[in-house]
């Protein structure tokens, strides 16, 4: 397998800014921290976490939208972060990016044709055949193309949804960040859209950074998983591995607070509940930043405790075959 | 026998628009009995949520709503404001989805838990003060005694709907009705605040209504189930009957829809989308979406049938669904 994108060392920190007229800048919000992962060609990564983990800013920063405090993304031989908006832009038409919100994302005054075409003018591919191209698009992603003239707000979010898919497809893409792409939608029309990815990945040969922050979904599309935890990753694992041997504390329990719709095992299941919250992003804690919620620090003795205040636990494989970044890792099987 | 706490009788919600009339219920019953919980599930749009608005009367002026709505005997529907407030917060309590809009802003969470204890009893403010501490220690909030001056903005979302929850066990209700009360919420807070409302359940013995559009969340805390679509209840039934036989290719097709953490088959998908309140199809209203339409889907509603005793399913032919598996009849 070829790597298709490699980042390393990604670093976002967002200013924190006093109020009034001088706005002096008082602090940073540490977003992402340090992460590192690659994308190989024809795989699904999921990227998973709770809402403000980074997993949003981390898609961001890959394809350079919003500008890296450090780190390097390396696509092919190019490193995206270093290059101006102008180098960037033949790029784009190779990493694109689907959005959340199917209601955000789309002019209302453009007509579906033109939604679609949009990315085909803007790249100067339009002129030939671009009509049929949008049309074929259409039905790619399982739109009539007989309703290319309606407007956006006259379809349902899933049909949205696939308009938006439709555009990222359209320059015929390598790379697709997916953020959140399913999460706006009614469990019966989510299905649809899974599945449509699933096979449009297939046909079309498609790398995917698929970030969410629901297990259940991310179980049924990703090849691998990272999941984060207050900007950095805490796990990666091959899927089927990440839900039988969870190894870090965090994935552990956010896999066991995950309903199944199944009564019988939901009855029996061992739930861990976390206390408290997650702390703020802008003085996270030292060392490990999941000890201030992590069960499993609770019981450890005070010289283990010290280890987790003072060390960053690095994400190194301890021997469950997978990485896990916590200095007592174990691993777990929490189904 | 259990007896009855809240009978909800052909419970019709209809609101007048320029549009012309949408009927966001039609026709829905349900019985809660004493202990019990029950879950109401559906998708956006289906009317879960409208249903429990007009149980405690809190919809807008322009509803017109009709049918029976009987808490342990006595008649809800059509009552005033004053009267119902006698019910509201003391023996039926309501938990939102979103809780800031259930919070006022300008009062410290602990002055709002008394408030609610004040409301109807008459205690004297310590009184009232030291049980909302206790309840506020019983939802699991952390450092229970600093969080009293607190407020609702200095709260994560979590902790805010714990809050909302112990008002709601103030007067150890009845009934507590809980709409979509972890929408909005992180998992791992979603637990923590089931875990708050399981423990609200327990120490007021009060009986829950939880409305939810998550199956799984369903599976884990209720009894009995009411799948509602397009304002009907589509099927009732135990919580078993329900997951592990549904009888209406509706709740078949949630089912296998459903991406689930314990496994990895593909899903099945229901075609189309709910059909819109303005412009209801005759017949069945889930038949231009469903894989076993039949003249007869269209020529008649479908009535809740008994497929066992306990659990009703409103499909011509729910018989054809018994040991049948989603990806059997949805592709």
């Amino acid at each position: 397998m070829t790597t298709v994108l490699r980042v390393q060392d990604l670093v976002k920190h967002f200013p924190v800014r006093s109020r009034g007229v001088i706005r002096k800048r008082i602090g940073d919000v540490h977003a992402v921290c340090g992460v590192s992962l690659d994308l190989q060609e024809r795989e699904t990564l999921g990227l998973v976490g709770e809402s403000g983990c980074g997993k949003t800013t981390t898609a961001r920063l890959l394809l350079n939208l919003v500008p890296a405090t450090n780190g390097e993304v390396w696509y092919g031989k190019r490193n995206l972060l270093s290059l101006s908006r102008k180098q960037m832009r033949p790029l784009r038409r190779e990493l694109q990016i689907v959005f959340q919100d199917p209601f955000a994302s789309l002019d209302p005054r453009m007509t579906v044709a033109e939604l679609i075409a949009e990315p085909l003018r803007i790249h100067g591919r339009y002129a030939e055949g671009g009509r049929a191209k949008v049309r074929e698009l259409m039905k790619q992603v399982g739109l009539n193309p007989e309703h290319a003239n309606r407007f956006a707000h006259e379809f349902s979010g899933g049909q949205r949804q696939r308009i938006g898919i439709a555009r990222a497809l359209a320059l015929e893409p390598k790379v697709l960040v997916l953020d959140e792409p399913v999460s706006a939608l009614d469990v019966s029309i989510r299905a649809g859209v899974i599945n449509l990815l699933a096979d449009l990945q297939r046909e079309l040969g498609l790398s995917y950074l698929f970030v969410s922050h629901d297990l259940s979904v991310v179980r049924h599309v990703a090849d691998r998983v990272a999941v984060m935890y207050l900007g950095r990753i805490v796990e990666l694992a091959p899927t089927e591995a990440l839900f039988t041997r969870a190894a870090h504390p965090y994935t552990q329990a956010l896999i066991s607070a995950i309903p199944v719709p199944d009564p019988r095992k939901e009855r029996t299941r061992r739930r861990i509940i976390l206390v408290g919250d997650v702390p703020s992003p802008v003085d996270p804690p030292s060392g490990c930043r999941f000890r201030t919620r992590c069960f499993k620090y609770a019981e450890l003795s005070e010289p283990e405790k010290l280890k987790c205040v003072n060390e960053v636990p690095a994400l190194v494989d301890r021997g469950h075959g997978h990485p896990a970044a916590c200095h007592y890792a174990e691993a777990l099987q929490m189904l | 026998m259990t007896d009855v706490l809240l009978e909800v009788e052909n419970l019709t919600v209809e609101f007048p628009t320029d549009d012309g009339v949408v009927t966001a219920v039609r026709g829905v019953s349900y019985e809660l009995r004493q202990g019990e919980s029950l879950g109401i599930v559906g998708e956006s749009g289906s009317g879960k949520s409208v249903t429990s608005m007009a149980i405690l009367g809190l919809l807008p002026k322009n509803a017109r709503v009709s049918g029976s709505v009987r808490f342990r005997g006595e008649e809800l529907l059509g009552r005033s404001d004053s009267e119902l407030s006698g019910f509201r917060g003391r023996k039926i309590a309501m938990v939102f989805q979103d809780p800031l809009a259930s919070l006022n802003p300008v009062y410290t969470i602990g002055d709002q838990i008394a408030e609610a204890m004040l409301a109807h009893n008459p205690v004297s403010k310590q009184v009232a003060h030291a049980r909302a501490l206790e309840l506020l220690e019983l939802v699991g909030i952390p450092n229970a005694k600093q969080r009293m001056g607190a407020y609702p903005h200095e709260l994560s979302g979590g902790m805010k709907q714990r809050v909302v929850i112990a008002i709601a066990m103030a007067n150890n209700p009845d009934v507590i009705i809980a709409d979509e009360p972890t929408t909005a919420l992180d998992v791992t807070v979603q637990a923590q605040v089931l875990e708050a409302l399981e423990a609200a359940r327990e120490i007021t013995g009060a009986a829950l209504v939880l409305i939810t559009h998550d199956l799984g969340v369903i599976a884990g805390h209720a009894n009995r189930l009411c799948v509602m679509y397009a304002g009907r209840l589509v099927e009732t039934g135990s919580v078993d009957d329900i997951f592990y036989a549904p009888r209406m290719p509706y709740t078949l097709g949630l089912l296998g829809s459903l991406p689930r953490i314990d496994s990895k088959t593909r899903l099945t998908p229901i075609v189309g989308s709910p059909p819109s309140a303005l412009n209801m199809p005759p017949g069945c209203p889930f038949g231009p979406r469903c894989p076993m339409f039949a003249a007869k889907c269209e020529a008649e509603e479908p009535p809740l049938y008994y497929a066992t005793p306990d659990h009703h399913a409103a499909c011509h032919f729910h018989q054809r669904l018994i040991d049948v598996k989603p990806g059997e009849i949805f592709q």
